[in-house]
C-alpha cells in the first residue's frame, strides 16, 4: 500500500475517533459513537497490516486473535461494579505497550542523526518514562480496587522527597542516555523504566479509596499520553492525535472529579488526604441522637411518599445492590410514586461508576440525575433514601467551615422531609469526618447490609400493596 | 434557666419574641419560659394557648424583668409608659437581653445598656454567613416585608396583577419594578410574580441577574460595565455614570410601570433617593410605590415614613411595620431564629457567651458594662469615602426559601481571581518561551507533529466537555480501546525488525494493545446497551 493511502486511511481514522468521542456526548448517540470507534480502529488496522511484508502476518495473526479473544473474555465477563478494576487493567496494558514499543524502537538503530536524532531519544524516553509510571500505577490502582491492596494511602517517611528524588534521577539518566550513540544506552533506560515503576507504584500507593475516580482518570489520561509519545517517536500522527485525544478526555475527567470534590488535583496527586484530619475531629461530635429505624417503618413510610429520591454511593456497589434499588424503584413506580436518582459526581470509584450500576439494573436513565439537576428539588421530596453514601451528603461539607470536606459540593438531602440512611454502622466515610446528617431530627437510620435491607423492603412493599388491593376487592365487594 | 419574654411596648408593634411552638422548642433547650400576661395577644396568641405550652405566665413587667435570666425581645428597649422605668433599669445585672438594637443608630441606647451591665445581643448584627443564616431575623424580617409589600400594593392598586381575558374585555397584566434584589426584593418579586404581574427587577449586583430570572422576572441591565458586587454580600458604591445611566432607567420604567417596590438600604445610614418628584408626577394615575426603606428616609423624595398618602394620583406606601402587620408570622419566624441562637449558644445547660464562636462574637453589644459592638468598620470607611451612596440591598440570599438561589459568588472569590489571572499571564508566558525554544532547535518534521498533537488536545478538550457524566464510564472505556492503537508501533517494529528480541517486544505489544481494543469497545458496547429510558 503507498505510503499517500496510508495516511489517507489514517486521518480517516483520527476523523472517526473524534466523532466517537463526539458521539458519547448523549445517551442517543453514544452506541453510534461506539461504532465509530471500531470502524476507525479497523480501518487502521488494515491500512498498517497491508503495508506489511507478507512474511510477518503469522506473527501477527498469532498475537492479534488470543490477544482480541481475550479482551473479548474479559468484557464479557466483568461485572458492572467491577468496572474500575477492567477500566485500571486497561491502562496498565497502555503503559506495558508504551514501554515495549519504546524499547523495541530504541534496539531498532535509526538513521538519524544531529538534532534529529537527540530528539528521536528524547521521545523515547520520554515516552517509556510515561508508560512505566502509567503501566505500574495502574497495577497498583487494580490491586486497591480488588483489594488485594489496601486502599489505605500507604505515607512513606519523605514521600515528596522520594518522588522528587526519582523524577530528578530520570532527569540526569535521560541527559547520559542523549549523548549515546547506537543501543548502547539500553542500560539507562531499563534503569529509567524501573524508577518509573517506583514512582507510579508509590504514587498511587499514597491515595487512598475515595480518590480513585481522580487516580483513575488521571491514569486514563496519562495513557493517553504515552500513546501520544510513542506517536511522536515513530513520527506516526494518527498515534499522536489519538494519544492527545484520550490524554486530555483523562485530563477533564480528573479536573471535574477534582472540582466535585473541591479540591485542588495537586493534593489528590501528593496523597495522604484524611489522615491528619481523623484526630482533630474527635471532640466536635455533632449534637442530638441517631435515631435508627426499622423496615416496617421504612416501609411504612415510602408507602405514603409522594416523591422519593434516591442517593447511592459506593457502599451500593459494595453490596451489590443495585439490582433491588432497581426493583424497589419499579415498585414505588407502579404505585404512582415519583422516584429518582441523585448522583454526586464522585460516587463510587470512578467517574460515572453509579450510572453504569443503575443502568445495568435496568434503571431509566431519565430518572437519574446529576446532583446540580436535583439539589433544589430535596425540599419538595417525603423521603430519601441514601444507600451507602455519606461524604457525598455531609452537610458539614457546607456548614463547618472547619470541616476536612469544607466547601465540597453534597447533595443536600437534609432538606427532605425524611432522610434514610441505610448504612452497616455509623462508622465514618472516607474522608474521616463526622457526619451530623445522621444526628438530624428528620435522619432515620437503617443499619445492616444494604441489599438485605433492601430485599426485606421490597417484601414488605409488595405485601402491603398486596393488602391495600385485597381490602379494596373487600370494600368493593361489601358495596355491591 | 429561665427565659423571659415581656409584651412589646412599642407604640403599634404586634410582634412578640417567642410563640407557643417556639416557646416549647426552648424547653427542648431546657430553658423554662416566663411570658408576660397579654405579651401574644396582638399576634393572635393567647395566654391560655402559652399555658397549654407549659409556660409560665408573669402578670407584670418588673416581675417578669427580674426573674429572667434571659430576656428576649423584638424592639430595641425603650421607656416603659406603666412603669415610668426605662426597660434597660429593669434589666438585672447578670442577666442577657436578646433583640434587635441597631446599635449603630442608637447610641444613647446603648450607653443605658452599658449601664445595666448586662449581657447584650443584638439580632440585627449577626454576621451573614451560611452558618448563621437559620438566625438572620433580618432575612426572615426582610422577607415578611417583600411579600407585605405587594400585598400593600395590591390592596391599593385598582386593578388586577394577572392577565385576563373575560367576557368583559381583555385586562392586561399589571407591571410591577422592583429595586433591589435582596431578599425582600426577591421576595417582593416572588409574590408578584405568584399574584400574576409582570415583574421587572432592578439590581447593581450582576450576580443576582441569575437569582432574579429564577424566580421568573425580567432582569433590567443598564449598557454599563461595571459590577456593584461589594463586600459581605451588600452591593458597592457605583461611579457617577453608573448612577446617571441607573437614574435614566428608572425615569423610563416609571412611565411604564403600575408598581414601583424600592428596597434599597445602606446599613446605618440615610437610604439613597432613587425615585424623583419627578418620577413620581410621571407615573400613571393609579399607581402605587411601595417604599420599603421608609424608615431610612425613604428611596422615594416623596415617602413619608409610616404613612400612605395620595401624591398627584399615585398612592405612596412608606409603612415601617409590615413585618409586624403579619405578627402571627413575623413572631413564629423571629421566635423561631431566637431559638437557633439560644442553641448555638449551648441551651439551657451549656449556655455560654463564646467569644470564639464568630456569630455570638458579631452578635454580642455589651458585656459586664464595656462595649463590645464591634461596627462594621471597613464598610463604613470605605461609604465615607464614597461621595454618593447607591443601591445597597438589605441581604443578598434568601437561601432558606430558595435554595437554588444560594450560588452567589462569596466576597473572597475576588481576590483569588486577580491571583489566578495572573498565574494565567505566567504560564502563557512560560509556555510562550517552550515555544520559542523548541522553534528555534527543533527540525521541521518535530514542528509538523507538534501541530498536530496540540490541535488534537484542543479537539479533545472541545468534545469531550460534552460528555455527559452520566456516560462517563463508558467514556473511559472508550478512550481505553482507542488508546489500543498503540499496536500500530508494535506492528511497524515487527515489520522493520532487524533482530528477534525486536519482533517478540513488538509481538507483545500488538497483544496487550488488542486486548486492549477488542476489551474496551466490547466492554462499552455491553454497558451502552444497558442504558434505556
Amino acid at each position: 500500500m503507498s505510503n499517500n493511502l496510508l495516511t489517507v486511511a489514517y486521518i480517516g481514522a483520527s476523523a472517526l475517533f473524534i466523532l466517537s468521542l463526539g458521539g458519547l456526548s448523549d445517551r442517543e448517540t453514544a452506541g453510534k459513537g461506539n461504532v465509530y470507534g471500531i470502524v476507525g480502529m479497523a480501518i487502521a488496522f488494515a491500512a498498517t497490516a497491508v503495508s506489511l511484508e507478507a512474511s510477518q502476518y503469522g506473527v501477527l495473526v498469532s498475537v492479534v486473535v488470543p490477544g482480541a479473544i481475550l479482551g473479548a473474555i474479559a468484557a464479557a465477563r466483568v461485572k458492572m461494579t467491577a468496572m474500575p478494576e477492567m477500566v485500571a487493567m486497561l491502562h496498565s496494558f497502555v503503559g506495558a505497550a508504551a514501554v515495549l514499543v519504546g524499547v523495541a524502537n530504541y534496539l531498532q538503530q535509526s538513521q538519524l542523526t544531529g538534532v534529529e536524532l537527540t530528539i528521536h531519544q528524547l521521545e523515547i524516553f520520554v515516552g517509556a518514562f510515561i508508560g512505566a509510571v502509567t503501566f505500574a500505577g495502574s497495577l497498583v490502582a487494580f490491586g486497591k480496587l480488588r483489594g488485594i491492596i489496601s486502599s489505605k494511602p500507604v505515607l512513606l517517611p519523605g514521600r515528596h522527597l522520594l518522588n522528587l528524588g526519582i523524577v530528578a534521577v530520570s532527569v540526569w539518566l535521560g541527559i547520559q542516555f542523549v549523548g549515546i550513540e547506537g543501543t548502547g544506552g539500553l542500560q539507562l533506560l531499563l534503569v529509567m523504566c524501573g524508577l518509573a515503576s517506583v514512582l507510579g507504584i508509590h504514587l498511587v500507593l499514597a491515595i487512598g479509596g475515595a480518590d480513585m475516580p481522580v487516580v483513575i482518570s488521571m491514569l486514563n489520561s496519562y495513557s493517553g499520553w504515552a500513546a501520544a509519545a510513542a506517536g511522536f517517536m515513530l513520527s506516526n500522527d494518527l498515534l499522536i492525535v489519538t494519544g492527545a485525544l484520550v490524554g486530555s478526555s483523562g485530563a477533564i475527567l480528573s479536573y471535574i472529579m477534582c472540582k466535585a470534590m473541591n479540591r485542588s488535583f495537586i493534593s489528590v496527586i501528593l496523597g495522604g488526604f484524611g489522615k491528619d484530619t481523623i484526630t482533630g475531629e474527635d471532640g466536635d461530635r455533632p449534637a442530638g441522637e441517631v435515631a435508627s429505624t426499622t423496615i416496617e417503618k421504612t416501609a411504612a413510610l415510602l408507602e405514603t411518599a409522594k416523591s422519593v429520591i434516591i442517593v447511592p454511593g459506593y457502599g451500593m456497589a459494595v453490596a451489590q445492590a443495585q439490582h433491588a434499588v432497581s426493583e424497589l424503584t419499579k415498585l414505588l413506580r407502579d404505585r404512582g410514586v415519583q422516584v429518582r436518582f441523585g448522583v454526586h459526581p464522585v460516587a463510587g470509584r470512578m467517574p460515572g461508576h453509579m450510572n453504569v450500576l443503575l443502568a445495568e439494573a435496568q434503571v431509566p436513565y431519565d430518572i437519574v440525575l446529576e446532583m446540580d439537576e436535583i439539589n433544589a428539588d430535596f425540599p419538595k421530596t417525603d423521603v430519601v433514601l441514601a444507600i451507602g453514601a455519606n461524604d457525598t451528603i455531609n452537610p458539614s461539607a457546607l456548614e463547618n467551615p472547619n470541616s476536612a470536606i469544607a466547601g465540597m459540593p453534597v447533595l443536600e438531602v437534609w432538606h427532605a422531609a425524611t432522610v434514610v440512611v441505610m448504612k452497616r454502622s455509623l462508622a465514618s466515610g472516607y474522608a474521616g469526618v463526622e457526619n451530623p446528617l445522621f444526628y438530624k431530627e428528620n435522619t432515620r437510620m437503617l443499619f445492616g447490609d444494604a441489599e438485605n435491607n433492601l430485599d426485606m423492603l421490597v417484601g414488605k412493599l409488595a405485601q402491603m400493596s398486596g393488602d391495600t388491593a385485597e381490602r379494596q376487592r373487600t370494600e368493593t365487594t361489601v358495596l355491591r | 434557666m429561665k427565659v423571659g419574654i415581656p409584651k412589646e411596648i412599642y407604640p403599634g408593634e404586634r410582634r412578640v419574641a417567642a410563640t407557643p411552638a417556639t416557646a416549647k422548642q426552648l424547653q427542648k433547650l431546657g430553658f423554662d419560659v416566663l411570658i408576660e400576661s397579654g405579651a401574644g395577644e396582638s399576634a393572635n396568641f393567647t395566654d391560655d394557648a402559652y399555658m397549654q405550652a407549659e409556660c409560665q405566665i408573669v402578670a407584670d413587667a418588673s416581675t417578669l424583668w427580674a426573674e429572667a435570666d434571659i430576656v428576649l425581645k423584638v424592639r430595641p428597649p425603650t421607656l416603659h409608659p406603666q412603669l415610668d422605668k426605662h426597660e434597660t433599669q429593669l434589666l438585672r445585672q447578670e442577666s442577657t437581653l436578646i433583640g434587635f438594637i441597631y446599635p449603630a443608630q442608637n447610641s444613647e441606647l446603648l450607653d443605658k445598656l452599658t449601664a445595666s451591665k448586662a449581657t447584650v445581643l443584638a439580632m440585627d448584627a449577626v454576621p451573614r454567613i451560611t452558618r448563621a443564616q437559620k438566625l438572620d431575623a433580618l432575612s426572615s424580617m426582610a422577607n415578611l416585608a417583600g411579600y407585605r409589600a405587594i400585598i400593600e400594593a395590591a390592596n391599593h392598586f385598582g386593578r388586577f396583577f394577572n392577565g385576563q381575558i373575560t367576557a368583559a374585555g381583555k385586562v392586561q397584566p399589571a407591571k410591577v419594578l422592583v429595586i433591589g434584589a435582596g431578599v425582600a426584593g426577591l421576595a417582593a418579586i416572588g409574590t408578584a410574580k405568584g399574584l400574576g404581574a409582570v415583574v421587572r427587577a432592578f439590581d447593581t449586583r450582576l450576580v443576582v441577574k441569575e437569582q432574579i430570572e429564577s424566580l421568573g422576572a425580567e432582569f433590567l441591565k443598564l449598557n454599563f460595565a461595571e459590577d456593584g458586587a461589594g463586600e459581605g454580600g451588600y452591593a458597592k458604591v457605583m461611579s457617577d455614570e453608573f448612577i446617571k445611566a441607573e437614574m435614566e432607567l428608572f425615569a423610563t420604567q416609571a412611565k411604564e410601570v403600575d408598581i414601583i417596590v424600592t428596597t434599597a438600604l445602606i446599613p446605618g445610614k440615610k437610604a439613597p433617593v432613587l425615585i424623583t418628584r419627578e418620577m413620581v408626577e410621571s407615573m400613571k394615575k393609579g399607581s402605587v410605590i411601595v417604599d420599603l426603606a421608609a424608615e431610612q428616609g425613604g428611596n422615594c423624595a416623596c415617602t413619608h415614613p409610616g404613612e400612605i398618602y395620595l401624591y398627584q394620583g399615585v398612592t405612596i406606601v412608606g409603612l415601617t411595620d409590615l413585618p409586624s402587620r403579619m405578627a402571627q408570622q413575623a413572631s413564629q419566624l423571629y421566635g423561631t431564629n431566637l431559638y437557633h441562637l439560644l442553641e448555638e449558644m449551648g441551651g439551657a445547660n451549656n449556655f455560654q457567651v463564646n467569644l470564639e464562636d464568630e456569630v455570638v462574637r458579631s452578635a454580642l453589644v455589651t458585656q459586664a458594662g464595656e462595649v463590645t459592638w464591634l461596627p462594621l468598620k471597613k464598610v463604613e470607611e470605605k461609604e465615607v469615602k464614597s461621595q454618593k451612596s447607591e443601591i445597597k440591598s438589605q441581604k443578598d440570599e434568601l437561601a432558606n426559601s430558595h435554595s437554588t438561589l444560594s450560588q452567589f459568588a462569596t466576597p473572597a472569590s475576588s481576590p483569588e481571581r486577580t491571583e489566578s489571572s495572573s498565574h494565567d499571564l505566567l504560564w502563557l508566558l512560560m509556555a510562550g518561551l517552550a515555544l520559542l525554544g523548541v522553534g528555534i532547535a527543533a527540525p521541521a518534521s518535530f514542528l509538523s507533529h507538534c501541530t498536530v498533537f496540540v490541535l488534537a488536545c484542543f479537539v479533545g478538550w472541545q468534545v469531550i466537555w460534552n460528555v455527559k457524566p452520566a456516560l462517563h464510564t463508558p467514556l473511559m472505556s472508550v478512550t481505553n480501546a482507542i488508546s489500543g492503537i498503540i499496536i500500530l508501533g508494535g506492528m511497524l517494529q515487527i515489520s522493520g525488525a532487524s533482530s528477534s528480541s525486536i519482533t517478540i517486544l513488538g509481538a507483545i505489544a500488538v497483544l496487550i494493545g488488542t486486548i486492549n481494543i477488542s476489551g474496551g469497545f466490547l466492554v462499552t458496547q455491553r454497558m451502552l446497551k444497558m442504558f434505556q429510558r
